[in-house]
């Protein structure tokens, strides 16, 4: 649809959606999203710095953001491997994989989570492979990764999957047939096109990440300084009834999710004038 | 199809390297929850799912998730017809905020609702002397599952609408047509499979949230332990048997769920293609 400027309204409803819209809006989100940052503002600076360096609290954002990152590295390799074979394939079973992938969202996490460490302990089915390597996974931050990885997989595979279903495989072809190589076709076809995607599903899953606990919390350990994570930490000063520190340590963390939303919004806006530059 | 002629190789190595990933990462944690499940036998599974307090997690989960798809259904569809239907000013911020709760790591979602009706809060006064409790009891839990599924229903209907363009109902509201009557015979048949599709991702996160939940949850035994809180008390008191055959009950709706959401997208591609 093309936007035309309309001086009067045709289609009716508008005042009743608009007034049940902004009353749900309002009751959800803006009236406990103001009162975040009402009693943010309450906070002493003083105390918001030295509850967010402490050792512990510091050590914990190290952990969040190690393991989110890698997970979203991870996620983003296999998810556009998955997305491919997905897209460009014809083999038996596709129909399942595509229905499969999307099980992180359908699984709760909780369930998720105590499966996974009971897989990737030192005895369980995965674990004891791992572990004659001397490879722990369970109860350390490669069982955070593992946790996250799951959590984020179907972020990438949905992101890139439409794009790649939209990309002609003529240019491919064109690119083949001019002497390029498959890597060359990769890295200077296939990959520009679906770089803005890529990026979007990338930032999603390490956001996501970010914030995950309910899967994590079973096959961290939670040993203080090695895999505790952050939002475990405001889960421990909630449950101590100490909301000033929860509430400082949260909006680090939102802060956080804030720029990796704006990073990706940036590099979206910035990748679509590339493209639409070349074509 | 596309498939390259000199890929075979490399078909299969990347074939096999996808399925190898699933099956690790999202098949086996399914197999191992069902076989841990029942690894003391039938009976022992009965007796964990039907342990009083178990019943009473699964009835209090169904209550929230019907509670909370309820809410978010409404505001869906009035969202997306309030956002795809009209131009007006506000309506960036709005769209917005609806998408806020996805960046909002769910720890913090309880938090928010702890500050708003908890003891510190300029609220609590007024919503103690009306006897209302809403943090560490079943309101709160309601809440922090709408919050933490809020854009799920309006995300999946918004890209149809648009798609569609207004022409029809703009013709339909000439004609005379009331605004429900427009809705229900024109809009509607649009977006019933879009719609169904959000309501069971709705559910099934409804089903499943831990930590919002977590947060508001007074972890009450039998009063606030939705399943997921269940199963973690389970767990943690070396229940594994118990854990696990509670979760069986989560992993077979998330398999029905995906079942549902591969025939439901199969059915919306029908007629778009009829269309």
């Amino acid at each position: 649809m093309k936007r035309r400027e309309k001086k009067k309204r045709v289609i009716p409803g508008f005042g009743l959606s608009l007034g049940i819209v902004t009353a749900m809006l309002g009751l959800i989100v803006v009236i406990p999203l103001c009162t975040l940052v009402i009693y943010s503002a309450q906070l002493s600076f003083a105390d918001f710095i030295s509850t967010v360096t402490r050792p512990r609290v510091l050590s914990s954002y190290a952990v969040s953001f190690r393991t989110a990152f890698v997970a979203a590295v991870i996620d983003a390799v296999m998810g556009t491997i998955l997305a491919w074979v997905l897209v460009r394939y014809e083999f038996p079973g596709k129909e399942i994989m595509n229905g499969i992938i999307e099980l992180p969202f359908a699984l709760p996490t909780a369930v998720a989570g105590i499966s996974l460490t009971h897989l990737t302990t030192t005895n369980g089915w995965v674990g004891s492979f791992f572990n004659r390597f001397g490879i722990k996974i369970a109860y350390t931050t490669t069982g955070i990764t593992v946790a996250l990885v799951f959590i984020g997989i179907p972020f990438v595979v949905r992101s890139v999957q439409p794009v790649l279903e939209s990309l002609d495989p003529q240019f491919e072809e064109a690119a083949n047939i001019l002497g390029a190589s498959s890597g060359q076709t990769l890295r200077h076809v296939i990959l520009p096109e679906i770089f803005p995607a890529l990026i979007a599903g990338f930032t999603t899953s390490f956001a996501r990440g970010l914030g995950e606990y309910g899967s994590v919390v079973f096959i961290a350990g939670n040993t203080p300084y090695k895999t505790e994570i952050a939002p475990l930490m405001i889960m421990s000063e909630l449950q101590e009834y100490d909301y000033a520190s929860a509430t400082s340590i949260a909006l680090v963390m939102l802060l956080a999710a804030f720029v990796i939303l704006f990073v990706n919004a940036v590099a979206q806006s910035r990748a679509s004038r590339i493209v639409s530059g070349i074509s | 199809m596309n498939t390259k002629k000199n890929s075979g190789p490399v078909k299969w190595l990347l074939i096999g390297v996808s399925a190898f990933f699933l099956f690790i990462m999202l098949v086996l944690p399914l197999i191992y929850v069902l076989v841990t499940a029942f690894r003391d036998g039938a009976a022992a599974f009965w007796e964990a799912v039907s342990d009083e307090y178990a019943v009473k997690a699964i009835l209090l989960t169904i209550e929230v998730t019907v509670l909370t798809v309820i809410f978010n259904t409404i505001f869906g569809v009035f969202a997306s017809w309030l956002i795809t239907r009209f131009q007006f000013r506000g309506k960036k911020i709005i769209s917005t905020l609806i998408d806020l709760p996805l960046t909002v790591s769910p720890i913090i979602a309880g938090l928010i609702y702890v500050l708003t009706f908890g003891r510190q809060s300029a609220l609590y006064p007024y919503l103690k002397e009306a006897g209302i409790q809403i943090i560490f009891a079943v309101p709160g839990i309601v809440l922090a599952t709408i919050f933490v599924t809020f854009p799920f229903v309006s995300r999946e209907i918004i890209p149809v609408l648009t798609a569609k363009g207004t022409d029809e109902e703009e013709a339909a509201a000439l004609m005379g047509a009331g605004g429900f009557r427009i809705f229900r015979e024109i809009t509607f048949p649009h977006i019933k499979w879009s719609l169904l599709y959000g309501i069971v991702l709705c559910s099934a996160r409804a089903m499943g949230e831990f930590g919002a939940v977590s947060v508001l949850s007074g972890h009450l035994r039998g009063k606030t332990n939705t399943m997921p809180l269940y199963i973690e008390l389970l767990y943690q008191g070396y229940d594994f048997t118990g854990a696990f055959a509670v979760s069986a009950i989560l992993v077979l709706m998330a398999v029905i769920i995906l079942i549902l959401r591969s025939i439901l997208e199969r059915k919306g591609k029908k007629e778009t293609a009829e269309a």
